[in-house]
């Protein structure tokens, strides 16, 4: 049925792709495949960048870039107005520099734990165990839920009257009311989001685990290395490149959190769990009146944050490809 | 019994009867036994929590399965009156029904003699359940049309999306990878570059073009900007490398066009490449959420994923239907994991995610 349409269609492109090989001849012909993906790329991401500096210079609510009056850096300048970067209260936008210490935090604790279990079930994994491949999957399988449904399915378990008071309650222990309290509702989003994603980075160490030779343990047992020494001195360096791309690519998600957190909490309570990029569309998209230069201004600093994190990566798999 | 314990504490390999699990197996073991209960707990709750009645959910603390109060219709009343099995007082071992509850008293009924009224303390009595599937959970989101309109919306941005990202990369992966022509580098590294520059760092002009695209509030401004991703050009072109030029040069003796050249032999040498590029896809804007509640703000144009945020910031919300509708929600992705779970894995761990 599938190829029922696709077979006439390509036919159908066929025509005017025929009528154009002749008309390019081969040496040019290759653009004419690239084209629909570079006007693609072109009108929805290079666009974009390029854009995103004019709007970052701009204010008034305005969305269309003619109607916009030219600011100059005040928008950076409102964004950085601070007494003290460590105190966002003695800053002028200080619900950025609240999402900015959040998104810190959030971040360092959130790959710090993720990526410590991550390395622990992988090589947990990797062990000489049964039914290797059910246990993958189980720790995998949340990576495919969407972050709606992550934030919904524990939203009612910690809701007031969820099961884990009423587990909490029967051990006599209490109830809390999780999401009220902000230190508690930081703490369980960076326990959902560790849950969410973990599996997802266990899976590329278990892939590193798995590419180191076996005969470098056969020959540590023939030394009677213990297996603490042959794990210090043997995995962990050679898993060593492996981690440090595992590291970078949760740096990067973890920067760009939003989805899960702000289904989950809203970025509360207060600002207690608001992240840096739903600052962004707070101030761009959500409330009125729509502060599209300062949400550019604060998505250039993010993308800064982003590309040295991308170029380090790039610069990681190039040297591991190179050996 | 024994035996069976040989069984289960035989190590793999070495069965014929020497070594038994070290500790650091069973602490391996205990580990993975902590990891089911902590990832499948949360799901399975759930799941059993959308067969629960709006009245079962709100009782506290939970029950594990799904319970019932049973009704029972007695002649005289119109509506079914609920069961209770008296625990005490002057009607113990009975079982009756209630008629109406006045503040610590009840107006009960014995099914056997309808006529005559029997009062009781509400705290002498305990409600006669029975394990059932609210099956009306789910029944009433498909009565409802909005939640047939989200799962269309959902539905039909992810197969277009994903219908032309396949296209496009593909045929941007061709001509990448087999096609020498002045720029092909420069073009590599635009694409390399795109990497860089997320959806999340460039809302508010992507915002901008999509309105003035006119696409602002439509499907196809959430589909089309979808479709500008990075990833399958590389996935695809890293593929189409390893197919060898003799083919097509085979091809172009017979006069093949080159558009044939493409459809007829790189994509289905290219299929097994395409195929984990297109379960990929297919997650990614099933479960895309930020871009969505941008661009779509009138809940008729409400995908899956949105409908359900909004419905929980609700102030009242309506747990039995919001349960059901999550379960729902995962579903598909539950039976695509099921049964591609292998691709998956090694496409995500190929392509680094997003």
């Amino acid at each position: 049925m599938f190829l029922a349409i696709l077979n006439p269609l390509m036919r159908i492109i066929e025509i005017p792709m025929l009528a154009l090989q002749r008309l390019l001849g081969m040496r040019l012909f290759a653009w004419a495949f690239l084209a629909p993906n570079l006007i693609l790329f072109g009108l929805f991401a290079f666009l974009p960048v390029i854009l995103n500096l004019f709007y970052a210079t701009t204010g008034g609510d305005n969305v269309l870039l003619a109607d916009r009056p030219d600011v100059g850096l005040r928008n950076f300048v409102t964004l950085t107005d601070c007494g003290s970067y460590l105190d966002p209260n003695t800053c002028r936008e200080d619900k950025f520099w609240r999402a900015v210490w959040n998104t810190t935090w959030f971040v360092t604790l959130q790959v710090g734990f993720m990526v410590g279990f991550a390395l622990l079930t992988a090589i947990i994994l990797n062990r000489d165990i049964r039914a290797r491949g059910f246990f993958r999957a189980v720790f995998f399988f949340p990576v495919l839920l969407s972050p709606v449904v992550v934030a919904l399915i524990w939203k009612w378990i910690l809701q007031r009257e969820g099961v884990l008071n009423a587990f909490l309650d029967w051990t006599g222990m209490g109830g809390i009311n999780w999401l009220v309290d902000a230190q508690w509702a930081f703490a369980w989003s960076v326990f959902i989001s560790v849950w969410a994603h973990m599996g997802f980075y266990t899976l590329i160490l278990l892939a590193g685990l798995q590419a180191i030779p076996r005969d470098v343990y056969e020959a540590a047992i023939m030394d009677r290395a213990s297996p603490w020494r042959s794990f210090t001195r043997i995995t962990l360096p050679l898993l060593a490149p492996t981690m440090l791309v595992v590291l970078v690519l949760a740096l990067i998600k973890g920067v760009q959190t939003f989805d899960e957190i702000y289904a989950f909490t809203g970025g509360g309570p207060g600002t207690a769990t608001t992240f840096i990029i739903q600052y962004i569309y707070e101030e761009g998209f959500a409330g009125a009146p729509r502060l599209f230069g300062l949400a550019a201004a604060a998505s250039l600093m993010v993308a800064a944050v982003l590309v040295v994190l991308t170029l380090i990566q790039l610069w990681v798999n190039r040297r591991n490809v190179d050996g | 019994m024994s035996g069976a314990f040989a069984f289960l504490t035989r190590t793999r390999g070495r069965a014929n009867g020497g070594t038994r699990l070290h500790w650091t197996d069973w602490a391996s073991y205990a580990y993975l036994g902590l990891g089911i209960c902590l990832m499948f707990g949360p799901v399975v709750w759930l799941v059993l929590s959308s067969f629960k009645t709006e009245a079962d959910l709100q009782r506290y603390p939970p029950t594990f399965l799904p319970y019932q109060q049973q009704t029972m219709l007695i002649e005289g009343y119109d509506e079914p009156l609920p069961l209770f099995r008296m625990t005490g007082g002057e009607y113990e071992g009975m079982i009756l029904a209630q008629v109406r509850r006045v503040g610590i008293q009840a107006q009960m009924v014995d099914p056997a003699n309808p006529g005559e009224r029997l009062r009781t303390g509400i705290d002498e009595r305990e409600p006669v359940q029975r394990v059932r599937l609210a099956t009306e959970n789910y029944t009433e989101l498909f009565e409802r049309f909005t939640f047939l309109r989200y799962f269309w919306n959902s539905t039909f941005i992810t197969l277009m999306s994903t219908a032309i990202m396949l296209l496009v990369n593909s045929m941007a992966a061709f001509a990448l990878s087999k096609y020498r022509f002045r720029g092909r580098t420069t073009v590599l590294l635009l694409v390399i570059s795109t990497l860089m520059i997320p959806q999340t760092v460039v809302l508010v002009p992507l915002f901008l073009i999509v309105t003035e695209l006119g696409m602002f509030n439509s499907l196809w401004g959430v589909i089309i900007p979808g479709a500008a991703t990075p990833t399958g050009v590389f996935l695809l072109r890293q593929y189409m490398l390893t197919i060898p030029d003799e083919i097509l040069d085979a091809a172009r003796m017979d006069k093949a066009s080159e558009w044939k050249i493409f459809w007829r032999i790189i994509l289905p040498l290219s299929a097994p490449a395409i195929a984990v590029l297109a379960i990929l896809a297919i997650m990614w804007r099933w479960n895309d959420f930020l871009w969505p509640l941008i661009v779509l703000t009138q809940s008729e144009n409400f995908t899956l994923q949105l409908a359900l945020n909004s419905f929980q910031g609700e102030l009242l919300t309506d747990w039995s239907s919001l349960l059901a509708m999550t379960v729902l929600t995962l579903l598909p992705i539950a039976c695509v994991f099921m049964f591609l779970q292998k691709y998956i894995a090694t496409g995500i761990a190929s392509t680094g995610g997003k």
